[in-house]
């Protein structure tokens, strides 16, 4: 299906929970209200003209001169399964969710798409964004007792970890490009 | 350093023994497997046909710290890997040495300035016998390392070292 028939289907079924969509370029999306991502997911993946079975990553952003962060679902599909009469080539598209900083947090997808647990995991270790229902929403790469999330654009490093001097610019735990 | 150093004074013996002790460890040295990242690629060529670290009787590499006297650390050592390189260095049997493989062991490297989570260089964690720069350093460069560890190793002696001597003096 082509990126303008999916955006054109998901706004007849959601209406205003679409709050953008990008049809042009190599990265065709849209942009979805956060409080609805669940049920726009479960669409996404279920329905027989659909059928985005494989959630490919998960990006997120950090819009820190908006004070928001994004994440960016790839999704894709492979009509190989049952289930998939209506659809005959693969396909890709794109969603996008933005959340406030303050309260970063967005609805689990991992029961959904199974490899959303580990990507949202990851999102949740280097930007801070909570997964709501998530099974398991610990760091992924960083130690436990690690503070701060790094790719966060306004992260500070730490100065030491563990006793073991931490930065090389001292008195400067931000460092400058 | 183990138990039979530091407790005679030198002479003609200590240094026949020295030289034989010596010699055994210096041509078996047994590296412990600890490839980190790209680095260990290299050293597994090393360890293989064409460069062969076995000539140099350093071919035994174990999965064990119990077994092993040198570990290579080849790769970049993050913090959360810091600690564990730390224990595994404990657990390694005297004598025992370390060898910092590339940039990244050295001095933190690439991520030297933007890593967050990359240690600053190995020897803020375990002492460090031989450095070997590179990135990652050619076979060539790891197998003069080990030849330079050899040297080291056999300049050992089981005689007592200066610092010893100076404390009996000042406890007599």
């Amino acid at each position: 299906m082509a990126p303008e028939e999916i955006c054109k289907l998901l706004k007849t079924e959601f209406g205003e929970a679409i709050e953008d969509a990008v049809v042009e370029g190599g990265h065709p999306y849209v942009q979805v209200q956060p409080g609805r991502w669940r049920e726009i997911a479960g669409f996404l993946c279920n329905d027989a003209r659909l059928w985005f079975n494989l959630l490919r990553s998960i990006t997120a952003l950090d819009l820190l001169a908006d004070n928001k962060l994004a994440c960016i679902y790839d999704v894709m599909c492979i009509p190989l399964d049952q289930g998939a009469e209506l659809v005959t080539e693969t396909c890709e598209f794109a969603v996008r969710v933005v959340v406030d900083r303050d309260h970063a947090e967005l609805p689990s997808v991992a029961d959904i798409w199974p490899a959303a647990d580990w990507h949202e995991r990851e999102a949740y270790d280097m930007m801070g964004i909570h997964f709501a229902d998530h099974p398991d929403l610990r760091r992924i790469l960083c130690p436990d007792d690690w503070v701060g999330f790094p790719l966060r654009k306004d992260y500070e490093f730490p100065l030491e970890y563990h006793d073991i001097p931490a930065t090389t610019e001292y008195e400067l735990p931000n460092p400058r490009h | 350093m183990s138990w039979i150093e530091n407790r005679f004074e030198e002479g003609v013996i200590v240094t026949s023994l020295d030289w034989a002790i010596n010699w055994g460890r210096s041509n078996s040295v047994w590296p412990m497997t600890f490839g980190l990242a790209c680095c260990a690629i290299e050293m597994m060529a090393v360890g293989a046909s064409r460069f062969d670290i076995d000539r140099f009787g350093a071919g035994a590499f174990r999965a064990t710290p119990r077994q092993s006297d040198l570990m290579i650390v080849a790769g970049t050592v993050t913090y959360k890997m810091a600690s564990r390189l730390k224990r595994l260095y404990n657990q390694m049997a005297e004598p025992k040495y370390v060898m910092a493989m590339g940039a990244c062991t050295i001095g933190g490297g690439p991520y030297f300035k933007h890593g967050y989570h990359v240690v600053k260089g190995v020897d803020l964690v375990v002492p460090v016998d031989i450095y070997i720069p590179g990135c990652p350093p050619r076979p060539e460069a790891l197998l003069e390392g080990l030849m330079r560890l050899q040297d080291k190793i056999r300049h050992q002696t089981r005689a007592k070292s200066v610092m010893t001597k100076a404390k009996e003096m000042a406890l007599a």
